[in-house]
């Protein structure tokens, strides 16, 4: 085994000041590794069951329809919109553009700011369907 | 830089440094529309209930892009972890985290694939 040397490191998080490109930054991995844990577990959930048959796809949208469960599928799709808002800025980012302070700044704030009313949008939609 | 030792033994660069992160954008891209088709599917059904969405999901037009889901999504969120991982385990646990990532990606995927395939074969209930 070889045994690493203890180099110093550059200083991480912690020396940093707070701005919106580093709440997007930190957002789309938060979001990121939800929507592909928790995320992908009511999906494949969800699969399994509308595959099982009509009993346990019941019992299925019992528990995630029960209130106190309804942070979960509210939660994955604010987390979906950031992410989706997120990835693509980045696509704007990876082709080189988008890096001048303001525009930079403005960007990250869109994509923390927008999710929000998509996600009350898309459930308030839902909620006045379901009544 | 290279050093002699390092040309010696062969390490160094594989030429494959881009390849992660090309892929990670060329599967985020299929997500954009794969999911935002999935969600406007799902918001036109009637209902959610057991018979809509599961005729729904007999149609190979809803089952083929669910079936690609499975395959894209997951394909870019076990890349986006590996990352992650990457960036913030730096000892030995990192080995464990990523055969758990592997694991998790394609015991989820299996069960989500044959679910999927189980429905899109057997036909519509109603």
């Amino acid at each position: 085994m070889v045994t690493k040397a203890q180099r110093p490191l550059s200083p991480h998080l912690t020396i940093w000041k707070w701005g919106p490109a580093m709440a997007a930054s930190i957002a789309h991995r938060v979001t990121g590794v939800g929507l592909a844990t928790v995320g992908t577990a009511l999906f494949t959930w969800w699969l399994a069951a509308l595959a099982a048959g009509p009993e346990a796809y019941k019992n299925f949208l019992a528990w995630v329809s029960w209130p106190p469960m309804l942070v979960f599928p509210i939660g994955l799709t604010l987390a979906f919109f950031i992410h989706l808002c997120n990835g693509v800025r980045h696509f704007v980012l990876d082709m080189g553009a988008g890096y001048e302070l303001k525009v930079n700044k403005t960007g990250a704030l869109i994509v923390l700011i927008l999710p929000v009313f998509l996600t009350a949008a898309l459930w308030l939609f839902i909620f006045s369907r379901a009544i | 830089m290279r050093t002699e030792l390092g040309k010696v033994r062969g390490l160094g660069s594989a030429k494959h440094g881009a390849g992660h992160w090309w892929l990670q954008r060329v599967t985020a891209f299929g997500n954009l529309f794969l999911i935002l088709w999935l969600l406007f599917s799902l918001l036109h059904l009637p209902s959610l209930e057991y018979g809509v969405v599961h005729d729904w999901l007999a149609s190979p037009w809803a089952a083929v892009p669910m079936a690609l889901i499975v395959i894209n999504t997951f394909w870019h969120f076990r890349m986006g972890l590996q990352v992650v991982i990457e960036d913030y385990q730096h000892d030995e646990s990192r080995i464990i985290m990523m055969a758990l990532v592997h694991i998790w990606t394609f015991v989820m995927g299996g069960i989500a694939l044959f679910a999927i395939l189980k429905i899109a074969l057997s036909g519509t209930v109603s």
